[in-house]
């Protein structure tokens, strides 16, 4: 059995709460993604296609109102219990110091959780440790807004990290920043996850970005969203950005490239 | 002068100018006393009635702080319920809108028959006027969490306890401490009110009192002192403030201000 299986997944925003004659926003229809422990996919798609939704669904933090998820063989039909997430906007807590923010997940998971005050010294060297094999070191106790935004973005990533998760959920982390920090960031990313080998789900806009980092690329069409087209990109790692203009890499953006089109000229 | 010392001194500067102003303003124009006393003899009129004046200004000022305090333990409660719960949300902030537009001081005669006259009816007039904006902010605070970060630690198991305790409380320290701020000025009013309408001990009463002897600089004096407390309430809040949450300064939270 797979590690992560999406079946047919329907599912539908209900406009207000309780109206029966809503029939909502249909944001799925029949998404399916199969992935084993240790990949690393990236979906792409046009906006509003449900990218986001689909991340939500893995994560089970909404349900799907039709077909199956499963997540290590287990069904999920509520919040799984360690995801590693980052997003966009880096959400770091301006009342604790970058270090602590880090420690954040380690304060509720189990179980470090309960370990959590007799262990500070430990942890708080292992969120350090963290730091610096992303750029970091010796900001562990500048508050985040000390931060740049691709500093904040590389301390979320810690934070999603910190507690070892199996699953690492990421929407569109690198989504605000500036074109030369975020291929930065794509190799710190793609660093992190060949050192821990954990599996991840990445969800962008960018193309060039999705076929750097990504085993394998699944194209979405326009809401309501299911998966058009499922790429493997069969470049080794370490990939640099020399790979990135390569000519086989650049047709194979533009293919990428068309199939979105595509999916938007449908919607239209 | 540095332009940051004449930037501190600037407000100090400008007061004294004002007083300086309504000195001269009412001598040049020969202003009678019973209209607009000066401010020499505003001034004198504290010191002449200063027995009078500390004996009506610690009820004034205990009513107040017990107002002041019965609101900010309701209010946080009560902000924290309406932040956290829709369904609380739904039911109370329609009935709450409504109880803040009612005139606070049409309340006080009611009070009155309730309470008599005295330190319990200054102490709920008091309270009644300064716990809204806390309700508001506390629950402005909990309820704008950004969904991301909900996300974040839903996803890592958190229950609803851990996000109000790692997140929803100490965001929302900044907007209970502006809240303070108003609400501490606020109890003042409401105290003050309540004293000029229904009598007893007090600043306010003292007032009415002055006011019908046509004694215009007791009256002054009696605002200098009201002013006077306020400002210090308000001073020790802004010092709470900035020593607690000075991180929000820095930060991008936005506050929800709200009047009484």
């Amino acid at each position: 059995m797979a590690f992560i299986e999406i079946d047919e997944v329907d599912l539908i925003y209900r406009n207000s709460a309780g109206d029966e004659d809503d029939s909502g926003t249909l944001a799925l229809q029949g998404a399916s993604v199969t992935m084993e422990r240790g990949d690393f996919i990236a979906l792409v798609g046009p906006s509003g296609c449900g990218k986001s939704t689909l991340l939500k669904v893995v994560a089970g933090l909404i349900r799907a109102n039709k077909g199956r998820v499963s997540v290590a063989g287990q069904v999920v039909d509520r919040p799984l219990k360690i995801v590693g997430m980052a997003f966009q906007n880096a959400t770091l807590l301006p009342w604790r110091s970058t270090r602590e923010n880090v420690l954040l997940p380690l304060e509720i998971v189990e179980p470090h959780r309960q370990q959590f005050r007799r262990e500070k010294a430990k942890y708080e060297a292992l969120a350090d440790e963290l730091l610096a094999t992303v750029g970091l070191e010796g900001f562990g106790d500048r508050a985040p807004w000390q931060l740049s935004g691709g500093m904040q973005q590389r301390a979320q990533l810690c934070r999603a990290l910190v507690h070892e998760p199996d699953l690492l959920l990421l929407d569109e982390p690198f989504g605000a920043l500036d074109a030369f920090t975020r291929e930065e960031l794509w190799d710190v990313l793609q660093t992190l996850y060949m050192n821990r080998k954990c599996t991840v789900m990445l969800v962008t806009h960018d193309l060039r970005e999705a076929v750097y980092l990504a085993d394998k690329v699944f194209v979405m069409s326009a809401r309501p969203g299911r998966m058009i087209l499922e790429r493997d990109i069969e470049m080794e790692r370490p990939r640099t950005l020399e790979h990135m203009y390569r000519r086989e890499t650049v047709e194979l953006v533009q293919e990428l490239r068309h199939h979105i089109n595509i999916a938007r000229s449908d919607d239209e | 002068m540095s332009s940051k010392t004449v930037e501190r001194l600037s407000p100090w500067l400008v007061t004294l100018a004002c007083i300086v102003i309504w000195e001269i303003g009412v001598r040049l124009f020969d202003v009678p006393a019973v209209v607009l006393p000066t401010a020499s003899s505003s001034f004198y009129a504290i010191w002449e009635f200063r027995v009078a004046l500390w004996h009506n200004a610690v009820p004034t000022l205990i009513a107040t702080l017990l107002g002041f305090g019965i609101a900010v333990v309701f209010g946080i409660v009560l902000g924290v319920f309406i932040g956290i719960s829709k369904p609380v949300y739904a039911a109370l902030y329609p009935l709450l809108v409504a109880f803040n537009s009612i005139p606070k001081v049409a309340v006080v005669p009611i009070l009155m028959v309730w309470f008599g006259i005295g330190l319990t009816t200054a102490t709920i007039t008091a309270f009644i006027l300064c716990f809204f904006p806390i309700v508001v902010n506390v629950a402005v605070a909990l309820a704008t969490i950004e969904p991301e970060l909900r996300d974040v630690l839903r996803a890592l198991g958190a229950h609803e306890r851990d996000i109000v305790i790692k997140v929803g409380i100490p965001r929302s320290l900044p907007y209970l401490f502006a809240s303070l701020k108003i609400a501490i000025t606020l109890a003042f009013v409401g105290a003050v009110i309540a004293e000029t309408v229904a009598g007893g001990d007090g600043i306010g009463h003292l007032m009415l009192v002055a006011s019908s002897n046509f004694n215009m600089s007791l009256m002054i004096a009696g605002l200098i002192v009201i002013a006077a407390m306020a400002i210090g309430m308000y001073a020790i809040f802004a010092v709470l403030d900035s020593r607690l949450t000075g991180w929000a300064t820095r930060g991008d939270i936005q506050y929800a201000t709200a009047g009484g």
